[in-house]
């Protein structure tokens, strides 16, 4: 954590995100949820060297930075995997049966809700509400939404995108190698 | 900018629209959204532009949500003269359909386009005209309209909701066409700060985001409360599984919002506010912003708005997913870049809040209340409603009905009536079996009480609560016990922290909920919980804790023999055993 506003910090331009944000707040210690979440979304997650950035920069307790980002259910601290599954379990997506599609993913990679499997690949999470009740169940895979889902058709497109995005690598690679 | 030069622009956009003999409303909402209202969106552009019409032939319009998001993507065609067609699961090639019975298709030379393979490039017209006359021929669009004499739309009065589906949520002229900033306006013109509080307290609105305290008396107390900067928050923080009544409100009309947010601001004195919204909705957060903006450039927000010596502006907050952050002295510390953890009351926010400053919190359907009532008056507000509880309240209907979605009833109606003629019934080969309202807060209700009123004080006689508006129906097929269980997990997870009744209460109720559910339970372990129940309810700090209790406590009034049932299960099988 020593170098965190040395020149790694510099270089980066996702920590001008993270600086412009402050400046819009004045530098203000209450700015401290909004410099998080621009924080977060500018890498993903939370490392302790951006908590730790955060703290210097704004003059607030590590402690403090670390209490607020850990109150909150949006932050994550580890980063997400290539892939991931957010599963709504709000109440009209519970009651449709959102709690099987998590135990099916959940089986089918091995993992628990809230974790990425050991290669990276994929990340299985949950949401509060998605507040697209009147699709109930709804699976954000990606970033893209759907509703009426079930643990088939879930799983089905998962293991698509996965072996879809492994193929290409795989293309990559055999080209990279051919190029050699 | 004074009123009249918005009013200028209003008739400009009005008279550009009038110019149109089709308008084609398509849904963006996230439901809609969620069932591929983006591909249809994109279709309908397309496909429009393939027609090639004249100047004023057509427009095609992103709008909000149309309510019944479970037979989406909605699209809604508009023709000078004639009624308007509502159409459902409008999927792309639903799409072509509606272009080709509304629009004249050009004629082209070459006609066997549409029978290549591969997709349509999105500048390839005469592509789009030959799959376009290829639907014509096709027909079989009546199935897709959706009939406007059914009770889900009959039954509905659109207070709130009322331009939602209709106006654009990113244009400020669309807003202003419909009427929009016409309330503030006169406020601003002909009413002091007392005469805005006494016709809110007049019209009988209470605060929608479940509480019902008489959003006129909150308003009167900012009012009357001493301090130098006042502050006025929009609680956005729709924590609610369940529900998202306020998020189609802000993704919608989010002028709306802002407008009844200034009017109140006026109201209490304040200069400065926060919307405060949930990091989950980032399309509200977005459209919020955008609205924000607009209405600075036009002198609608900052130092003199609409040209009068009042000043204000607001800026927008984003939640981080807390969901004791829509109890407001935790939305206060949120706010303030703090945890979301609650503070004693007294002293109230009206009297001490964001920074200590007397701050007033409404939520979103609230404020969105407020333009309505002062363009029609109180009496006509007080005139909708029982006795006690005025107005419409907006609910998201959902869980295992036909028809789910966004509806906004008079206050009075009878579940009966929302569940079976809005919702058309739970699915077929199933049973109502209970009404859950106002999400982890709230209760369920028995089947034996369908054709109670619904207003705040039933609600809550019945052991539930209005809540903000989450209405999710349950059939046979989900176990009471498990259901309070699920709602007691989401307690636990979400109880912050701060005080012990509901820290270390809610996970003793769940840990006997466990104990039941698992075949463990004995009889007293209802007493016990029971007990336990009150006993949160009754010493716990804020409304999280005090409410946490209700889903079991309702499910053990009205399904206990559900919960015996656990225990007389045990019971034989020890018999058997023996």
């Amino acid at each position: 954590m020593s170098d965190r506003s040395s020149g790694n910090a510099e270089s980066d331009k996702r920590y001008q995100l993270i600086d412009r944000s402050m400046k819009r707040f004045d530098y203000q210690k209450d700015a401290l949820l909004e410099v998080l979440n621009t924080t977060q979304e500018a890498f993903g997650y939370l490392s302790e060297e951006l908590l730790g950035y955060v703290s210097d920069q704004l003059n607030v307790p590590l402690s403090q930075v670390y209490g607020v980002a850990t109150f909150y259910h949006m932050f994550t601290f580890d980063p997400l995997g290539d892939h991931n599954c957010i599963i709504c379990t709000g109440t009209a997506c519970h009651v449709k049966g959102s709690n099987l599609i998590v135990n099916a993913l959940s089986e089918a990679f091995n993992i628990d809700e809230g974790q990425t499997t050991p290669d990276g690949v994929f990340s299985l999470k949950t949401a509060r509400c998605l507040g697209s009740c009147g699709l109930a169940p709804v699976v954000v895979i990606d970033g893209d939404v759907t509703g009426k889902q079930t643990p088939e058709t879930t799983l089905q497109r998962v293991r698509e995108i996965i072996a879809l995005s492994a193929e290409t690598t795989q293309a990559e690679h055999t080209r990279s190698e051919v190029e050699a | 900018m004074d009123f009249s030069k918005l009013q200028e622009l209003a008739q400009k956009e009005r008279e550009r629209q009038e110019q149109y003999k089709h308008r084609i409303f398509c849904c963006t909402s996230t439901a809609c959204l969620s069932a591929g209202a983006g591909a249809t969106h994109s279709m309908l552009e397309q496909s429009v532009a393939a027609c090639e019409c004249h100047e004023h032939e057509v427009e095609v319009v992103a709008t909000g949500c149309m309510g019944l998001c479970s037979r989406g993507p909605l699209v809604r065609v508009e023709t000078k003269d004639e009624p308007d067609v509502v159409y459902q699961r409008v999927s792309p090639e639903v799409a072509l359909k509606i272009v080709a019975e509304h629009l004249p298709i050009p004629p082209d030379d070459k006609d066997d386009t549409a029978d290549e393979e591969g997709d349509i490039l999105p500048h390839d017209f005469p592509h789009f005209r030959a799959s376009l006359r290829k639907a014509q021929e096709q027909k079989g669009l009546e199935q897709y309209v959706l009939s406007l004499d059914h009770p889900f739309f009959t039954k509905q009065v659109k207070v709130v909701l009322s331009e939602i589906g209709h106006v654009d949520p990113q244009s400020l002229e669309d807003y202003l066409a419909h009427g929009g900033y016409q309330a503030l306006a006169h406020v601003l013109a002909n009413m002091t700060p007392e005469d805005v509080c006494q016709t809110i307290l007049k019209s009988g609105l209470r605060g929608r985001g479940g509480a019902g305290f008489p959003t006129g008396m909150k308003w009167n107390f900012g009012r009357l409360a001493v301090g130098d900067t006042k502050y006025m928050i929009v609680n956005g923080d729709e924590g609610d599984p369940g529900a998202y009544m306020d998020r189609t409100v802000m993704e919608d009309d989010p002028h709306r919002v802002l407008e009844g947010m200034i009017i109140a601001a006026y109201a209490i004195g304040a200069s400065y506010g926060y919307l405060y919204v949930r990091g989950e909705y980032p399309i509200a957060i977005q459209r919020l912003q955008r609205a924000i903006r607009l209405a600075r450039r036009r002198g609608i927000l900052g130092s003199s708005v609409l040209g009068t010596n009042f000043s204000f502006d607001a800026d927008v907050r984003i939640g981080a997913g807390a969901f004791v952050c829509g109890e407001e002295t935790a939305l206060i510390n949120s706010v303030e870049g703090k945890r979301g953890m609650p503070r004693m009351r007294p002293p109230y926010p009206t009297t001490s809040g964001l920074w200590n400053a007397p701050t007033v919190i409404n939520n979103v359907e609230t404020v969105a209340s407020v333009p309505p009532i002062i363009n029609h008056g109180p009496e006509w507000y007080a005139a909708i409603g029982t006795e006690k509880s005025k107005g419409t309240k907006v609910f998201a209907l959902a869980g295992q009905l036909r028809n789910t979605g966004l509806i906004e009833v008079p206050m009075g109606i009878t579940l009966r009536e929302i569940v079976y003629d809005i919702g058309e019934g739970v699915s077929e080969g199933h049973t109502f079996k209970a009404a859950q309202t106002g999400g982890p807060s709230g209760g369920c209700i028995s089947a034996d009480y369908l054709d109670t009123p619904v207003d705040y004080e039933n609600l809550k006689k019945l052991g539930s609560i209005m809540g903000s508006g989450g209405l999710v129906i349950i059939d046979d097929t989900t176990s009471m016990p498990e259901f309070a269980r699920f709602f007691m997990d989401f307690c636990v997870d979400e109880s912050c922290g701060k005080c012990v009744p509901c820290r270390v209460g809610t996970v003793q109720i769940r840990a006997l909920l466990d104990k039941l559910i698992a075949g463990q339970g004995e009889l007293d372990d209802l007493d016990k919980l029971e007990k336990l129940c009150k006993f949160v309810s009754a010493a716990s700090l804020c409304g999280l804790g005090q409410s946490a209790p209700n889903p079991v406590l309702s499910t053990l009034t009205y399904f206990r023999h559900e919960y015996e049932a656990l225990i007389q299960n045990k019971t034989n099988q020890e018999a058997a055993a023996d």
